[in-house]
């Protein structure tokens, strides 16, 4: 029989540790044994290389994100850690478990949110629930609890009975994670958990994840919202083009890359104008150590923003609207990662 | 790559006891549908086996009937039942198979969970033996009470025609996983199981095709399941004979499994 | 560009624009509606000529007797006509209709309900034509190679009969797809185009039947259908055939009729 409990969590961990040790972030509770341990990890399709020789760890209890635009390997990643994508080379355990051999013990441990929510359509919900913790091994009694409690905590308890297809992207959502629940993870992967939801939607799921958190529930996520990210990730990497591009918590993050202000000029052009910089003339020369000039849009890095815009204004600049604001996990990311569309 | 992975997970398995959840959902399916299933699968071999054994056979029994004098009813129903079979595990390997790999992606949801892909493999072709296990056992009681069972040995030809659903269930179903749309299906269907279910020897002997076709009709495996239970259904069994047929279909089913091993891994595990 | 410019009187130039619309999108799937044309061709082998051999000869309505590949030839080619009309009109227009939201696009144009309803049966007959006329061409083919299977003239008045079946079941078709709200509901459709496929003088004379089920048959249209086709090409008519001529204009007519108020509802509510 295999635990679905995640009892033999320790067990596999010391397995880690032996092979891998490494300091933490101060932010996050000092721990030494990794859930998720990632060395030189690639994936490649072909002659694609979805992912290039990353490194991470993820410790028990921790919120750790993947942060990175689309097709940066993100979802590879996690397809790797869930064992459901083979490791093209590299190293990687997850609970000290080799995922080539041990692929069914360790998802028999795992929480999955994937991308697309992939519930049955034949199904009503609270069958959903069910037949998904038959496959891990419980019996349909304990199927049944499990499955009426998960409803209850995802609000979803008055459309047990329903059919899964007039239900709202945001209760399908819900829904996919109650799944992800029925085998009651110590590790929860989830890919994109709130994308293409209504601010409500999300606040709620964010809600039920920051719970499971304070259950002790380690969560391992990908998002490209930032506001995600800083809501719910101790600590998070930033991928870009198959690459792990940077890494700490979020406010470590900002600290590193950007400055602590950011000053936004907007000015209103004439469309026939095609030279981007004439109309600033050199005139905000020195005034920050980092200017990014964008078509009708200035943005200026600063520790001190109403200083920079008094010199705007003094060396005769006039923009149509002036905005300080502090500087977001938003302008880290677009700083490493670049302004131009991928998809 | 891919698969060395996989084999080191499971040295030699085809797949896990766990591919007995995977049947179990699909049963889960079928409570909440059975009369449609049971109602679409059997009208069509019934009208069938009405309008052609017994309309028709009129004319055919006047003229002398098929050889050796048997009733046409009777030379058809066995050959109906195994036709239905077909239909039944040839359906279920496309369209749904299709469904859950491509468009509602249900196997990958599954693939999250202990369960492996040849368990998915293995759970739903123990899904379509059962459906067509049912559909044959009704089937044949419709025979029986219009009279077209000659002989008792009639009862064999029902696991006859679940190894026939089998003999076709497999392979499609490794057709599937390599499928993004239903255009192969609708070829597959028109130029192959229609002809099939027309000229394997269901309603008339192949002896009757002309002799270039003959060798086309042997290697139909709806050939192999047709001779077979008409034989047993007729009580004109022949020990020889009946044991190629069977060894056909077995043969036939056994290298689907193997196709799919391939590609349900080739498409699930990436 | 595969769009035809023909100048049609007014009342039929809007629906063509659905013809040409449907084209369009055909053009890419073209091997599924090729591939239609071989069923009745398959069936015309295995039936006419395998299952033929054990049979003989059958008699016709008129007292004299055919081979059975001659009986059963013209029912095939009514039933083809029956079924590419049925096929375009129940899970394509369905599809159209509810998970395409084409119309919804449509009636925003000067296209009117009418002209939907009229495209579509169009559709469905020119989709018919085309597995009619291969159906013909194969006769011919085997005509010449010895194998006879058209006994009269008249047999060239094939075509546009097997159109006016066409026409019968498209319009009757979509009509009845507007009532379709779950594609489980076509199941029902089946339970009534099997057995009339089987049961209505298609591979065997109904005179066995009792008298009330004869009655019964006859009033479904694919008899009238089967019964029109088949005394054409074996040089058999007689007033009757007026009878089924009536019968399927005006169930095309009536589903068109239908159709267009249906649309009415579902699109305009």
């Amino acid at each position: 029989m295999i635990p679905a409990d995640g009892s033999t969590v320790a067990a596999d961990i010391t397995t880690g540790r032996r092979r891998y040790h490494r300091g933490v972030p101060e932010t996050t509770p000092p721990v030494t044994e990794q859930l998720i341990h990632a060395r030189g990890l690639t994936k490649c399709f072909g002659s694609f290389t979805a992912v290039n020789g990353i490194d991470f760890d993820v410790a028990p209890g921790e919120a750790f994100g993947f942060l990175g635009p689309n097709g940066a390997g993100k979802t590879s990643t996690m397809r790797m850690i869930g064992t459901v994508s083979p490791v093209t080379s590299g190293e990687l355990t997850v609970f000290g478990l080799d995922p080539a051999q041990h692929g069914a013990r360790i998802r028999a441990r795992l929480g999955v949110v994937p991308q697309a929510d992939t519930l049955d359509s034949e199904l009503s919900v609270l069958e959903n629930l069910l037949t998904y913790g038959r496959y891990f091994d419980l019996s349909w009694a304990e199927s049944r609890r499990r499955a009426k409690e998960l409803l209850e905590f995802v609000q979803l308890s008055e459309r047990s009975d329903d059919r899964v297809e007039p239900l709202s992207g945001g209760m399908k959502r819900r829904l996919v994670i109650a799944r992800s629940l029925i085998n009651e993870p110590s590790l929860l992967l989830l890919d994109e958990p709130t994308t293409g939801l209504d601010p409500q939607a999300r606040h709620l799921v964010w809600d039920r994840l920051y719970r499971l958190k304070q259950r002790g529930v380690t969560l391992c996520l990908t998002t490209h919202y930032m506001d995600e990210a800083e809501q719910l990730c101790d600590r998070l990497v930033v991928m870009d083009q198959a690459r792990i591009v940077a890494e700490g918590s979020p406010r470590q993050l900002i600290d590193r890359y950007v400055t602590r202000e950011v000053l936004e000029l907007r000015f209103r052009r004439a469309d026939d104008e095609t030279d981007d910089s004439s109309y600033l003339d050199g005139r905000l020369e020195g005034l920050a150590e980092r200017i990014e000039q964008l078509p009708d849009r200035v943005l200026v890095y600063t520790e001190d923003g109403e200083a920079a815009a008094a010199t705007a204004y003094e060396r005769g600049l006039r923009p149509a609207s002036v905005l300080v604001r502090r500087s977001s996990l938003e302008d880290v990311f677009l700083r490493l990662t670049g302004r131009s569309l991928v998809d | 790559m891919t698969i060395t992975g996989l084999r080191r997970a499971r040295p030699g398995a085809i797949a896990s006891r766990r591919s007995l959840h995977v049947l179990e959902h699909d049963l889960l399916v079928f409570r909440r549908g059975w009369y449609s299933y049971l109602l679409s699968g059997l009208s069509q071999p019934f009208l069938y086996l009405v309008s052609m054994g017994i309309g028709l056979g009129l004319y055919v029994n006047r003229n002398g009937g098929v050889p050796g004098g048997v009733p046409y009813l009777d030379y058809i129903a066995p050959a109906l039942l195994v036709t239905q079979a077909m239909m039944a595990g040839a359906f279920e390997a496309a369209w749904p198979i299709m469904g859950k790999i491509h468009w509602d992606k249900t196997y990958f949801a599954a693939l999250n969970t202990p369960i492996g892909a040849l368990d998915l493999l293995v759970g739903d072709l123990m899904w379509i033996g059962f459906r067509a296990t049912l559909l044959s056992v009704l089937f044949l009681v419709v025979i029986v009470l219009l009279g077209a069972a000659a002989s008792p040995l009639v009862v064999l030809a029902v696991p006859v025609a679940v190894l026939t659903a089998l003999a076709f269930a497999a392979p499609i179903m490794a057709f599937a996983a390599t499928q993004t749309g239903d255009g192969g299906f609708t070829a597959l269907f028109r130029f192959g199981i229609t002809p099939m279910f027309l000229f394997s020897g269901t309603f008339f002997p192949i002896e009757r095709l002309p002799l270039f076709l003959q060798p086309l009709a042997w290697i139909t495996p709806l050939y192999h399941g047709v001779a077979a239970a008409r034989s047993l259904a007729l009580g004109q069994v022949d020990p020889v004979g009946l044991t190629v047929h069977v060894a056909a279909l077995v043969a036939v089913a056994l290298a689907g499994l193997w196709a799919g091993r391939i590609t349900f891994r080739r498409r699930l595990v990436v | 560009m595969l769009t035809i410019r023909i100048a049609p009187p007014l009342a039929l130039a809007r629906p063509t624009r659905l013809v040409e619309r449907n084209l369009l999108v055909y053009r890419r799937t073209f091997m599924v509606i090729f591939s239609g044309f071989f069923e009745p061709l398959f069936y015309l082998f295995s039936m006419g000529f395998g299952v033929g051999a054990l049979i003989g000869n059958v008699p016709l309505a008129d007292g004299s007797s055919v081979p059975y590949v001659v009986f059963v030839a013209p029912a095939l080619l009514a039933s083809s006509a029956m079924n590419g009309a049925i096929y375009e009109t129940s899970n394509n227009f369905f599809f159209k209709l509810k998970y395409a939201k084409l119309y919804d696009a449509i009636i925003a144009t000067p296209m009117s309900l009418n002209d939907i309803a009229r495209g579509e049966v169009m559709w469905a007959l020119l989709r018919g034509s085309l597995y009619a006329v291969g159906f013909l061409a194969v006769i011919v083919v085997l005509g010449l190679a010895g194998f006879r299977l058209v006994s009269s003239p008249l047999g060239l008045l094939a075509f546009p009969a097997a159109m006016v079946v066409g026409f019968g079941f498209a319009g009757a078709g979509l009509a009845a797809t507007t009532f379709v709200r779950h594609w489980r509901d076509f199941d029902f459709m089946q339970l009534a185009i099997m057995p009339m496929f089987l049961f209505s003088g298609t591979f065997y004379p109904i005179d066995g039947y009792p008298p009330a089920l004869q009655a019964f048959v006859q009033a479904t249209p694919l008899y009238r259908g089967v019964h029109l086709i088949r005394a054409l090409t074996t040089g058999t008519p007689d007033a009757t055939l007026l009878i089924d001529l009536a019968y399927l204009v005006a169930m095309g007519l009536i589903g068109l009729a239908i159709t267009s108020r249906r649309l009415g509802k579902l699109l305009q509510s």
